[in-house]
C-alpha cells in the first residue's frame, strides 16, 4: 500500500480545512514544507485525526482505501516526535498480515528520510531475526511495526515493562479484521496490558470497511467506552464500478465457482493491466486455476496464491505481480487485505462473494487511488448466486456493509494471556481481574470463571487435585502469582498465538526438494504412492512419504484436488434479506438474464416465491422418494444443522428420512413417507438439547478442542523441523478430549470448545429465528413435482453424512468390499466365532 | 457368520475391541502398550493433560478380563510410561492393579519405555518368553522367522470413507507376526501403512479392526 497516490489530486473542502488548521495548533514545517513539495495538501480526515490525538482522545478512522489513511495514523506520531523528540518506543503498529507490517514501514520510511526526521522504524514479526528482536529489546526505535501475535510475546518478556511504558499511541490497522476474532481478544488483552503499563496511551483503529462503527469505537476502547473514542470519517472514494458476467445470457442450474465462465474471464484479463481471480476456497483456486490457463490461448502470464502455499511460493507470485510479469492472479482470502502488489485494475469474483463487505473489500484491491473508479465482475456460479450478486451489486451501491457479530472473548485466548503476564512480572489476581475486564472482549468475565483460567494455567484445572505438586503458577506469600521457573515461560512463548492451522503435511519437490505448501493431513491419509492431485496450480504426484513430508514430482492425469477444512463462508444476513427482496421485485426481473426471469415466472406459476418474511416449505414426490424443501436464506450452516435436526425429527415420526442437503439458500430433506404436516417439524421446542447432543456427536466439537487446547497451552504446537519419529508419535487432541468428557465434562477447555463449535459452526441464531419464521408464517406448497427453485439443490453434489455411530459401519463396507477384491493370505484365515 | 477371530502360527487369536489379543488355549490375554501414568509424566513437565489415563486404562483391562475369562495376562512392554510411573500411580488404581497380579498369572514383558518398573506391583518381569513356539516380546526382531507377538508401534488403521476420514487402532499381522495396538488411553498411534512397520515386521501386512460385532480386516502392503 502506497501512502502517498492519494494526495496527488487534493480534493478538498476548503473550509472544512480551515476549520481544522484553526483547530489545531500550527503543523511543524518539516510537514508543511514536505507536503508543499510533493504539491499535496493536508486531507480533512488527516487533520481531524490530528485533532483527536491534540485533545488526546482516542480515535477511529474510517476512510475508503486509497485516502491516506496509513499517514493519517501515523501523522500524529510524527509530528508529536518532530515537537518533543524522545528516545524510546513511542508508537505500536499492529497489522493483521506480517508483509503489512514491512510495506508500511517502506512507506513510512521514505518521507521520514525526506523531513530530515531522526525517528527510526522497525518492523518485529515472527520473521524477524531472533538477534534484532533482542537489540529491539534493549533498544527500541521510536515506531515498532508489528502483528498481534509478536505484541503479545513482547508484553512477555520481564523487560516488558521499561520498553513499553513510553509508549504513547498503539494504532491498530484493518481494525475490522481482529475485532471477532480470537486474535482480536490476544490484541485487545495487549492493549490493556499496554494502557496499565502507560495510563496516557492513545489508541487508534483504522478500518476502510465497517458497517457498525459504534461497535468498533467500543471494541478500541478502554472499558468498552465507545464515546471516549473520536470516530473520524473520510471523504468517500469514487463510487466502484460492478459487472455481473453472464456469458451468452445462460447460468448453470447448480455450481458454485463460476468456472464455466473461463472463456469470458480470460477475454477479461486480456482486456486489463492486472487482474485478481477471487475465488471462495482453496481447492476452487486450484480448478479455477486449471481452467483459465485451458482456454489461455495467448499464453497470458496467469499466477495463483492461496493460504496453503509455501510462504516462498507466495513471496514469489506477489513479486512477480509487483513488478508487472503477470497480467492476473488467482486468488483466496489470501490477497483480500492490505498490500498493493501490483497494479491491479480488475477484480474478477468468481462464484458469488456471500457478503457486500467481503465484495467491497476485494473490489478495493483494483486502484489504491480513491479517486479512480474500481472496477469489478462478479461471475455467479448459479441462478441463486446470480441473483445474490445482483444483491451484492446493489449493497455496494447503498454502501451497506454486513453487520459483524462481536463475541466474549476466548478463555483459551485469556489463559495463553494469563501466562503472558505470569511471565512478564509476578500478578495480583485482584489487579489482573480488573484490567482484564477493562478489555472490551472480557467486560462480562465474571470472577469465578476467571478463576478458573488461573486455575486451569496453574495446574490444568481439573477437579481432581492430581498436579497441585507440578504447578505452573504459585502464589507466594505476598499473594502474587508467579511462575514456577522460566521454562514454563520459553514453553509458553513457543507457542503462543491463536492462529491453529489443521495438522499438514509438507508438499515437496524430490527428496531434498523446495517446499510448495501444504496440504491437511486427512486429504493426504487418501494419497498413495503415485496418486496425483492439484496443487499450487501444478499436477503433482507423491513419490514417498516420510513423517511430515510428502514427496512430489510433476505429473500428468486425472488429479484429485485437495480440500481443506471450513473457509467457506455462508450467506450474510444483509445480502439473504436483498436476495429475498429480489424474489418480490417483478419489475427488476425484465433486466435480468433470460434463464433466471423464466427461472422466476415458473416458480410463480407452479409454486409460489419465498416472501419477504415467511419461510416457503415445498414438498413433492421425485423417483421414489418424497422431498420437502425449505427456503430459510440462512446461510449454509444454519441449513446444515436444521437438515439435521428435520431428519432426526423425521425418523422419531416414523417418516423414514434418508438425506439431506443445505446450500445457503434452504434445505432439501428425502424421505420414503411424505411429510404432510411441516410445521411440527420446525418447533423450536427442544431445539437447544437436541442442537447440543448432535455438536457432541459432531467433529466440530473435536476440532474446536483441538484449537482450545493448543491456544490454551494444554497442547504444544508442532514446531517447524520438529520431526515425528516413525515410532509413537505425540498425543493426540482427540484422545484427550476423549478421556475428558468422560471424567470432566465441564472441564474450562471444554466449555470454550463448545461455545466456539456452537458459534462458529451452527449459527444458532440464525437458526432460531428460520424455526420461529416458520411457526408465524410457513407457507407450505404441496406440489405435484419438482419446483424451478428447487433443482439447484438437488443438484448439490455433496450429500450430507449422518453422524454418530456409522464409523463401524463404514468400515464394515470398505473391509467388506476389500475382502471381495483381494483375498486374505491363506495363513491368516479370518474365523467365525 | 461373522470372523471373530484369526489363525496364526497354527493357533487361534481373537482380537478384542479395546486392543487386548485374547488366546483361548492359552485362556490369555496379550495387551501391549498400557502406558499407565502417561498424563502425570507429561504433568511432571508442567503440560497438564487430564489425569485421568490410569484409572481408564485400568477399566478397559478389567472391562477385557472379564469378557475373555482370560485367567493370565501378559502385558508386551512400556506397561507404564516411565520408569518413575509406578511411584505416581494413584492409591486406587494401584490397589486395583496389585489385586489383579495376585489374583491372576500376570507376566510384565519390559519395555523400552519403563524396564522393569512394574515389578513392585506384584506379577512375574521378562525380557520376553516364548509360548508353544510363538515369541513373546516388546519390539519386534525383524526378519526373525520365528512367530512373534509384540508392541511397541502402536499400529493405527486410517482410512478415507465416502468422504469420512476413520482412524482406529488396529492390530498389524503378518504371517510370522502379530503387532498389537496401543491399550493406553492417552497412547497415540503410527500409521499401519508407515514404512517403518512393514520394515519391521514384513509383507504382506494387514490390518485387523475389531468391533464389537465382528472382526473386519484390510490389506495393507
Amino acid at each position: 500500500m502506497s501512502l502517498f497516490p492519494s494526495q496527488r489530486e487534493p480534493e478538498l473542502n476548503l473550509s472544512a480545512c480551515h476549520h481544522y488548521i484553526e483547530a489545531v495548533p500550527p503543523l511543524p514545517p518539516q510537514i508543511t514544507d514536505w507536503f508543499a513539495a510533493k504539491g499535496w495538501a493536508v486531507r480533512r480526515h488527516q487533520l481531524e485525526m490530528l485533532a483527536a490525538a491534540r485533545a488526546g482522545s482516542h480515535a477511529l478512522l474510517v476512510a475508503p482505501t486509497g485516502s491516506g489513511k496509513t499517514l493519517a495514523g501515523f501523522l500524529p506520531s510524527l509530528i508529536e516526535l518532530i515537537e518533543t523528540p524522545q528516545e524510546g518506543l513511542h508508537t505500536l503498529y499492529v497489522s493483521p498480515l506480517k508483509a503489512l507490517a514491512v510495506d508500511v514501514q517502506r512507506n513510512l520510511l521514505a518521507p521520514i528520510a525526506e523531513m530530515g526526521l531522526d525517528i527510526r522504524v522497525e518492523t518485529r514479526t515472527g520473521d524477524t531475526p531472533s538477534d534484532r528482536k533482542a537489540r529491539q529489546r534493549e533498544r527500541p526505535p521510536q515506531m515498532l511495526l508489528t502483528t498481534p501475535e509478536s505484541l503479545s510475546l513482547l508484553i512477555s518478556y520481564p523487560d516488558a515493562a521499561r520498553m513499553l511504558s513510553s509508549v504513547r499511541t498503539i494504532i491498530v490497522d484493518e481494525v475490522h479484521a481482529f475485532a471477532t476474532t480470537k486474535r482480536g481478544d490476544q490484541l485487545n488483552l495487549a492493549m490493556a496490558r499496554l494502557q496499565a503499563l502507560c495510563p496516557d496511551l492513545r489508541r487508534v483503529g483504522l478500518s476502510a470497511t465497517i458497517a457498525d462503527p459504534e461497535a468498533y469505537q467500543g471494541w478500541l476502547a478502554p472499558d468498552a467506552d465507545a464515546d471516549s473514542v473520536t470516530r473520524v470519517q473520510g471523504d468517500p472514494g469514487a463510487e466502484p464500478h460492478v459487472d455481473i458476467l453472464v456469458p451468452e445470457g445462460r447460468i448453470p442450474w447448480a455450481g458454485h465457482n463460476g468456472r464455466y465462465a473461463a472463456k469470458e474471464v480470460i477475454k477479461l484479463i486480456g482486456s486489463a493491466r492486472l487482474t485478481i481471480v477471487f475465488v471462495n476456497t482453496r481447492a476452487v483456486a486450484e480448478l479455477v486455476f486449471r481452467d483459465l490457463w485451458a482456454e489461455n490461448d495467448d499464453a497470458l502470464p496467469i499466477g495463483i496464491h492461496h493460504g496453503s502455499l509455501s510462504p516462498e511460493a507466495r513471496r514469489k507470485v506477489e513479486a512477480a505481480m509487483a513488478s508487472g510479469r503477470l497480467r492476473a492472479i488467482v486468488a483466496t482470502a489470501s490477497l483480500d487485505l492490505g498490500i498493493d502488489w501490483g497494479d491491479v485494475d480488475l477484480v474478477v469474483q468468481m462464484g458469488a462473494p456471500k457478503g457486500s463487505s467481503r465484495l467491497l473489500q476485494r473490489i478495493g484491491r483494483a486502484n489504491h487511488r480513491m479517486d479512480e473508479v474500481s472496477r469489478a465482475v462478479v461471475v455467479p456460479g448459479n441462478r441463486f448466486e446470480y441473483l445474490e450478486s445482483l444483491a451484492a451489486r446493489d449493497a455496494v451501491e447503498a454502501h451497506e456493509l454486513d453487520v459483524d457479530r462481536f463475541r466474549p472473548g476466548g478463555l483459551d485466548v485469556l489463559a495463553q494471556h494469563i501466562m503472558a503476564c505470569a511471565s512478564a512480572a509476578p500478578f495480583d489476581a485482584d489487579a489482573l481481574y480488573r484490567e482484564i475486564r477493562s478489555s472490551a472482549p472480557y467486560a462480562g468475565l465474571k470472577r469465578a470463571e476467571f478463576d478458573r483460567v488461573i486455575g486451569f494455567v496453574a495446574t490444568g484445572g481439573y477437579s481432581l487435585r492430581a498436579y497441585d505438586r507440578y504447578k505452573r503458577l504459585t502464589q507466594g506469600p505476598d499473594g502474587l502469582y508467579r511462575v514456577t521457573h522460566p521454562r514454563m515461560s520459553a514453553q509458553h512463548r513457543l507457542n503462543a498465538g491463536t492462529i491453529v492451522e489443521a495438522a499438514a503435511l509438507n508438499v515437496k519437490f524430490g527428496r531434498n526438494g523446495r517446499s510448495l505448501g501444504k496440504v491437511e493431513e486427512w486429504f493426504a491419509s487418501q494419497l498413495r504412492i503415485g496418486d496425483s492431485f492439484m496443487f499450487a496450480g501444478q499436477v503433482i504426484a507423491v513419490t514417498g512419504l516420510d513423517g511430515p513430508d510428502m514427496h512430489v514430482k510433476l505429473s500428468r492425469g486425472d488429479p484429485r484436488v485437495p480440500t481443506y477444512v471450513g473457509g467457506r463462508m455462508p450467506l450474510s444476513t444483509n445480502l439473504a434479506r436483498r436476495v429475498r427482496e429480489l424474489f418480490n421485485a417483478p419489475h427488476r426481473w425484465g433486466g435480468m438474464p433470460d434463464d433466471v426471469h423464466e427461472w422466476l415466472d415458473w416458480q410463480r406459476v407452479r409454486s409460489a416465491l419465498p416472501g419477504l418474511d415467511d419461510l416457503l416449505v415445498e414438498t413433492f414426490f421425485r423417483e421414489g422418494r418424497w422431498y420437502m424443501v425449505a427456503y430459510g436464506f440462512e446461510g449454509r450452516n444454519a441449513h446444515q444443522t436444521l437438515g439435521m435436526l428435520l431428519t432426526q425429527r423425521m425418523e422419531a415420526a416414523g417418516l423414514e428420512p434418508l438425506g439431506f442437503v443445505g446450500s445457503d439458500y434452504m434445505v432439501a430433506v428425502w424421505s420414503l413417507r411424505e411429510v404432510r404436516d411441516p410445521k411440527p417439524l420446525f418447533s423450536p421446542d427442544i431445539f437447544e438439547e437436541e442442537l447440543a447432543e448432535w455438536i457432541a456427536a459432531s467433529p466440530f466439537l473435536r476440532r474446536a478442542f483441538r484449537e482450545v487446547a493448543i491456544i490454551a497451552g494444554l497442547i504444544d504446537r508442532q514446531q517447524p523441523g520438529q520431526h515425528k519419529t516413525g515410532k509413537q508419535v505425540t498425543f493426540s487432541s482427540d484422545l484427550i478430549y476423549d478421556v475428558l468428557r468422560r471424567h470432566e465434562p465441564d472441564h474450562l477447555l471444554l466449555t470454550a470448545a463448545w461455545t466456539d463449535a456452537r458459534s462458529k459452526l451452527t449459527e444458532v441464531e440464525r437458526l432460531a429465528g428460520l424455526l420461529d419464521r416458520a411457526q408465524a408464517s410457513m407457507v407450505h406448497m404441496s406440489l405435484d413435482r419438482v419446483s424451478p427453485l428447487a433443482v439447484p439443490v438437488l443438484l448439490e453434489a455433496g450429500r450430507e453424512r449422518v453422524f454418530g455411530r456409522a464409523d463401524d459401519a463404514l468400515l464394515l463396507e470398505a473391509s467388506a468390499l476389500a475382502a471381495e477384491a483381494m483375498p486374505l493370505p491363506a495363513e491368516m484365515a479370518l474365523l467365525p466365532g | 457368520m461373522s470372523a471373530v477371530a484369526f489363525s496364526f502360527a497354527g493357533e487361534t487369536f481373537r482380537p478384542m475391541p479395546c486392543g487386548g489379543l485374547f488366546w483361548a488355549a492359552q485362556q490369555a490375554l496379550l495387551v501391549a502398550d498400557l502406558h499407565f501414568e502417561k498424563a502425570s509424566w507429561y504433568a511432571t513437565r508442567q503440560q497438564f493433560l487430564p489425569p485421568y489415563d490410569s484409572v481408564d486404562t485400568l477399566n478397559c483391562l478389567i472391562d477385557s478380563i472379564e469378557a475373555s475369562g482370560a485367567a493370565r495376562v501378559w502385558c508386551l512392554g512400556d506397561s507404564f510410561h516411565d520408569a518413575g510411573g509406578p511411584a505416581r500411580l494413584g492409591d486406587g488404581p494401584r490397589a486395583a492393579l496389585m489385586q489383579l497380579t495376585r489374583g491372576l498369572d500376570w507376566v510384565w514383558i519390559t519395555g523400552n519405555h519403563d524396564h522393569e518398573a512394574a515389578r513392585s506391583l506384584g506379577g512375574r518381569v521378562m525380557a520376553e518368553c516364548h509360548v508353544q513356539g510363538i515369541a513373546l516380546r516388546h519390539e519386534a526382531i525383524p526378519h526373525d522367522p520365528t512367530p512373534e507377538i509384540s508392541g511397541h508401534y502402536h499400529p493405527k488403521l486410517r482410512l478415507t470413507v465416502r468422504g469420512r476420514g476413520i482412524a482406529r487402532r488396529c492390530f498389524a499381522v503378518t504371517p510370522t507376526k502379530i503387532v498389537l495396538p496401543a491399550f493406553g488411553a492417552l497412547t497415540g498411534g503410527l500409521d499401519v501403512g508407515d514404512p517403518a512397520l512393514a520394515r519391521a515386521i514384513g509383507r504382506p501386512l494387514q490390518a485387523l479392526v475389531a468391533t464389537p460385532e465382528r472382526l473386519l480386516s484390510f490389506a495393507v502392503a
